[in-house]
């Protein structure tokens, strides 16, 4: 019946606010006034909150924001420290692992070590939220399906930023923080296809009709990736450096300032220990 | 196969969109209707196309067997049929099938007097599909363009076109997609979970509420969505994914043709940057 037809929830009932359902003793009381959302209502329940803050969960909220303010130093100082170019930098900006060649040993603070430090503290993140999901089903008498669901999902993390870097015997292998770096990172394709010798006449045919570039061998530093991978990121940082000269920032630590050279994005200036400048 | 006890009275005369009465019944379990009909021609006669065009093909390995489009020179016309004809035959009985497939569900819905969400949600696939074989090709001048019917072959023609803009991964509309797609992947699992850990609680527990699954939601993240708003959620999610993904691919040549890392130059180089020194 058309009366029915509806895409957003048309009336919106407004009862008592809902508080959760009584804990048994050894949890903690709930945290926050549960509100009520109109706009959240139209889609699904109205309610927000209250919340549990249980130890976990504050151990987990506690690291996790230490994580992320460590990368987000981290990428500030690879930009000099210039709030501006950060704004503007920011999708390309990272806290990369460490060269390959310091192994599995732990690098100085500005060649990985910060990376590490990091990853271990992502690492207690991740866990302690999974321990607060485990404990909220029980403590809730359900299932623990939703822990387990989240147990596959931490197997991804950890075989690709512990396990397959142990078993390459370098951390240099782990997924770089940051957004374009973290997603190219995690797509690359480390198994070579047979379509990459086609490819790679394909696109040596594209790129010599191109101006400015030159054409890698598949052997890349960072192991396995992809040609095309690094001839893109190399036309694009000569395509930006020759956009304006103020484009790049020169920390004089090295192109885009802390990145290691090894970095994809920088390795198009053929290992120039500055930038465009 | 049998009917269960309270599925008789479902089957009722009624809701078809074509021929009335004519073909308003069952088959075992199966509901025909007029596009039940033609649903079973097209899957049928192009099933044999491709059976037929693969006897003429060099081998009979089910990974190997490739159905190809036209040459680019052929333009939008009608290919011989061994040069890319029977490709285009098959992609109009495909066509002619899934469109029948989901017009069949209409009819159902109409019949039990249902929304029509769920073949709405499958005209969104349909489109992506439609996109990617017959609207690019359109706009990039030849049925060449399109991916050829064979296991392998269409994933070289990913790999292949993916390359030609140098790095796919850049393309923003594809991050959308990709995003959606592991968002619909991550909703499905929670949601799966929840249900599950309510309806299997444990040894000794009762099976429990929706109150019950609301609360964990609460107690972990703040909020619930709720019964209703997690399949809205689950459905637009899912629905977005795929709309991204055809549009990605519809702007990838027609819109633009250049490698994806320099479609962000336009935020790079932004006259608000050039402000400070």
């Amino acid at each position: 019946m058309a009366d029915y037809y509806n895409l957003f929830t048309t009336v919106q009932a407004k009862g008592p606010v809902h508080h959760g359902v009584e804990l048994g003793p050894g949890n903690s009381p709930r945290f926050g006034h549960p509100a009520i959302f109109w706009l959240l209502g139209k889609i699904g329940n109205a309610q927000l909150g209250p919340i549990y803050l249980g130890g976990f969960g504050v151990l987990s909220l506690v690291c996790g924001m230490l994580a992320f303010n460590i990368i987000g130093l981290n990428m500030l100082a690879s930009v000099n420290w210039d709030p501006v170019q950060f704004v503007r930098q920011l999708f390309w900006l990272a806290l990369e692992p460490p060269p390959p060649e310091y192994g599995l040993s732990m690098p100085p603070l500005n060649q990985g070590g910060w990376f590490l430090i990091v990853g271990l503290l992502l690492s207690i993140s991740v866990l302690a939220w999974w321990v607060r999901m485990y404990r909220r089903a029980i403590a809730l008498g359900m299932g623990t399906h939703v822990a387990w669901a989240f147990a596959a999902a931490l197997w991804l993390f950890f075989v690709l930023g512990f396990f397959r870097p142990i078993l390459m015997g370098s951390w240099g292998e782990a997924v770089p923080y940051g957004i374009f770096p973290t997603w190219i990172g995690q797509q690359l394709c480390p198994f070579a296809t047979a379509t990459c010798s086609t490819t790679r006449s394909m696109l040596c045919q594209l790129c010599s009709c191109m101006a400015r570039c030159c054409y890698l061998p598949c052997m890349v530093p960072r192991f396995w990736r992809s040609p095309a991978m690094v001839v893109s990121a190399r036309l694009s940082k000569l395509w930006i450096a020759a956009q304006r000269p103020s484009a790049l920032v020169c920390s004089g630590v090295g192109p885009w300032g802390l990145t290691p050279p090894w970095n994809p994005y920088t390795v198009g200036l053929g290992g120039l220990q500055c930038c465009a400048r | 196969m049998a009917m269960l006890s309270f599925e008789k009275k479902y089957r009722v005369r009624g809701g078809t969109l074509v021929a009335g009465d004519l073909f308003d019944f069952w088959l075992g379990p199966f509901y025909v209707g007029f596009f039940g009909v033609t649903t079973i021609f097209f899957a049928f006669l192009g099933t044999t196309m491709i059976l037929w065009g693969a006897s003429q093909g060099p081998t009979w390995n089910l990974w190997q067997i490739s159905i190809a489009p036209p040459n680019l020179s052929y333009g939008l016309g009608f290919a011989p049929l061994m040069e890319g004809g029977l490709w285009q035959l098959i992609t109009i009985c495909a066509l002619g099938a899934f469109v029948s497939w989901a017009l069949r569900e209409v009819e159902i819905c109409r019949k039990l007097g249902m929304g029509y969400h769920v073949p709405a949600a499958f005209s969104m696939a349909i489109l992506a599909y439609f996109t990617l074989q017959i609207v690019r090709p359109l706009l990039m001048g030849a049925w060449g363009h399109a991916f050829p019917y064979g296991i392998y072959s269409h994933l070289d023609w990913v790999s292949n076109v993916g390359y030609q803009y140098l790095h796919f991964h850049y393309n923003p509309a594809h991050m959308l997609a990709v995003s959606f797609f592991f968002a619909t992947t991550f909703a499905l699992s929670l949601h799966g979970a929840l249900i599950l850990s309510a309806t299997n609680p444990g040894k000794g527990q009762v099976v429990k509420t929706p109150e019950h699954e609301d609360t964990f939601f609460r107690d972990t993240i703040g909020y619930s969505i709720g019964t209703l708003g997690i399949h809205r959620l689950g459905v637009f999610l899912a629905m977005a994914a795929v709309a991204f993904s055809a549009l990605c691919i519809v702007i990838s040549g027609p819109f633009w043709s250049r490698g994806w890392p320099e479609w962000w130059g336009w935020w790079l180089n932004l006259p608000i940057w050039s402000q400070w020194p």
